[in-house]
């Protein structure tokens, strides 16, 4: 019994020291932003390795899951006689809800992971380190650009999504189903509202993108520095972010559509 | 000892990790362009004590002075602009594997200086040509083998000139070539450049050969020092069975163990 809550309080002390580590950390890497100011060329590679690179799993999913609305979509509404609303259904469900998330589980699994594996391979090979030693700051100058470069990829990336998700509905809808397309389009253009739906979804995927990218850094600078340390790190990156991504997406929700 | 000779003191120096006390209450004096060697066996915290000279770690107690400057009390500032004048090998050379060999050297010039493209590369060319890798620059790290990976790791920690270099075990896992190319290099620039080196090692021949002064430690304390000689002829048993490598002596072959009968329930 005894035994049994010691290892609960050690859990616990375990979970708030590192909260209060990553704290620590979001607001060194933070202070560390103004560094970067005359030096935009460390953010530009990282906007290549974390955003370009997952270019192509975002633009292919955000095709099928378009595609996979227009078609479930259009078997819900055709029973109504609503058929003409299918673009209003894609491009609302999109933005507001499938654009930001899935990108987000995505890019947690695409980017986040490859940030956490590589600041913990750093880590586990001295190379951390061996900068501190050479007088440069490794949250200044490995952190802050990839945090920076997270945050803006993640709502480029979820506009690139619902954007491409709407063609593939359009190409599923219109193409392959029938549906008019200048229907798709008007109802779309009608009933998108650029705040209720367009400025919230860029809010989720802002938040999205700062908490990602949070738990990715936190993750690889707080590992282990073995390789099973790393590769535990990575796990937890994934899994942490994407039920972060989930909470808190439930909460904005809320917040925003009420 | 000389004061002004000393560029770095330490005094008192307590250090524990995980409840276990790594170092309890040890001095030492660096003299200023000497090779110094930090010998003992493994696990007596010797790399641990590189990195509270570069503050990498804080002691629980104790003061260590680097060049007049106390560095457990040094700010954030005062403390990397101490840094740019120490320079560190590490174990594994700990490049960056993402840049060559050319780009890993620049590095801290590109870091820390002003200086024109073309003057970085004369300069990293020098350091190259130094440490013998003048035609490597292209590669990349993982491209090296080991005892290159350290020589290039080298010529970056003499990139901008520091006035100290601290090697953690540079001879660890060579082969007799680059093991002999590594003790030369550490010596030759120690005195080409005039600078002062901490070797942590416990390869005690090599360590040895070029050692002007050797600290011994174990159990948290530093056992013995002196020069070589003073070393072999000491009548210290922990330098005898350190430096003749006696399986037994002060550090028993034995972990600590419940007598061998009683285990063997023999009574």
């Amino acid at each position: 019994m005894l035994n049994q809550l010691q290892i609960i309080g050690h859990k616990s002390l375990n979970f708030f020291q590192r909260l209060g580590r990553g704290h620590i950390l979001i607001f060194d890497v933070l202070k560390g932003i103004a560094s970067l100011l005359p030096r935009p060329r460390l953010v530009v590679q990282q906007l290549y390795s974390v955003g370009v690179l997952s270019l192509i799993i975002i633009v292919v999913s955000g095709f099928f899951v378009g595609m996979v609305m227009g078609l479930q979509g259009y078997n819900t509404l055709v029973d109504f006689g609503a058929e003409e609303s299918l673009g209003v259904m894609v491009a609302l469900s999109l933005v507001r809800e499938l654009g930001p998330v899935v990108t987000a589980l995505l890019f947690a699994g695409r980017a986040g992971s490859a940030l956490t594996a590589e600041i913990g391979l750093m880590k586990a090979t001295e190379q951390l380190s061996a900068m501190e030693m050479m007088a440069v700051d490794p949250i200044r100058r490995v952190l802050s650009p990839r945090f920076v470069a997270g945050f803006i990829s993640m709502p480029l990336l979820a506009a690139m999504f619902s954007a491409v998700g709407v063609l593939g509905g359009f190409f599923v809808g219109v193409g392959l189903l029938g549906v008019d397309d200048g229907a798709y389009w008007s109802q779309m253009q009608a009933s998108v509202d650029i705040y209720d739906d367009i400025y919230n979804g860029v809010i989720k995927s802002l938040v999205f993108g700062f908490v990602v990218t949070w738990i990715a850094i936190f993750e690889g600078y707080d590992a282990i520095p073995t390789s099973e340390g790393v590769s535990r790190a990575t796990t937890r990156t994934v899994v942490h972010s994407s039920l972060a991504v989930l909470g808190l997406d439930f909460i904005l929700t809320a917040l925003m559509f009420n | 000892m000389d004061d002004k000779n000393t560029l770095v003191k330490v005094r008192n120096l307590k250090f524990a990790r995980n409840d276990r006390m790594i170092f309890d209450g040890v001095d030492l004096d660096i003299q200023r362009g000497k090779v110094t060697v930090i010998m003992g066996p493994s696990g007596t915290g010797k790399t641990t004590l590189l990195r509270l000279i570069g503050r990498q770690i804080r002691p629980l107690e104790g003061t260590i002075e680097v060049d007049g400057e106390e560095v457990t009390t040094l700010s954030h500032r005062g403390l990397y602009e101490l840094r740019k004048r120490m320079g560190m090998l590490f174990q594994n050379g700990a490049l960056l594997t993402d840049l060559n060999v050319f780009d890993n050297i620049a590095y801290p010039l590109r870091e820390h200086t002003n200086l024109s493209e073309e003057l970085i590369r004369t300069l990293v060319i020098m350091k190259l040509q130094a440490v013998g890798l003048r035609g490597a620059r292209d590669l990349m790290p993982a491209e090296l083998s080991g005892g290159m990976a350290r020589r290039v790791a080298l010529a970056r920690a003499i990139a901008l000139d520091p006035m100290m270099i601290m090697y953690d075990e540079p001879f660890t896992g060579q082969d007799p070539i680059s093991m002999g190319v590594l003790v030369r290099l550490i010596r030759n620039l120690n005195d080409a450049l005039g600078l002062t080196s901490i070797v942590v090692s416990h390869d005690i021949e090599e360590a040895s050969s070029i050692a002007d002064y050797i600290y011994l430690l174990s159990g948290g304390k530093v056992v013995a020092h002196g020069t070589t000689e003073d070393l072999a002829n000491s009548d210290s048993e922990w330098a005898q069975q350190f430096m003749n490598g006696k399986p037994d002596g002060p550090v028993p072959f034995h972990f600590q163990a419940a007598p061998y009968a009683s285990d063997l329930n023999i009574d």
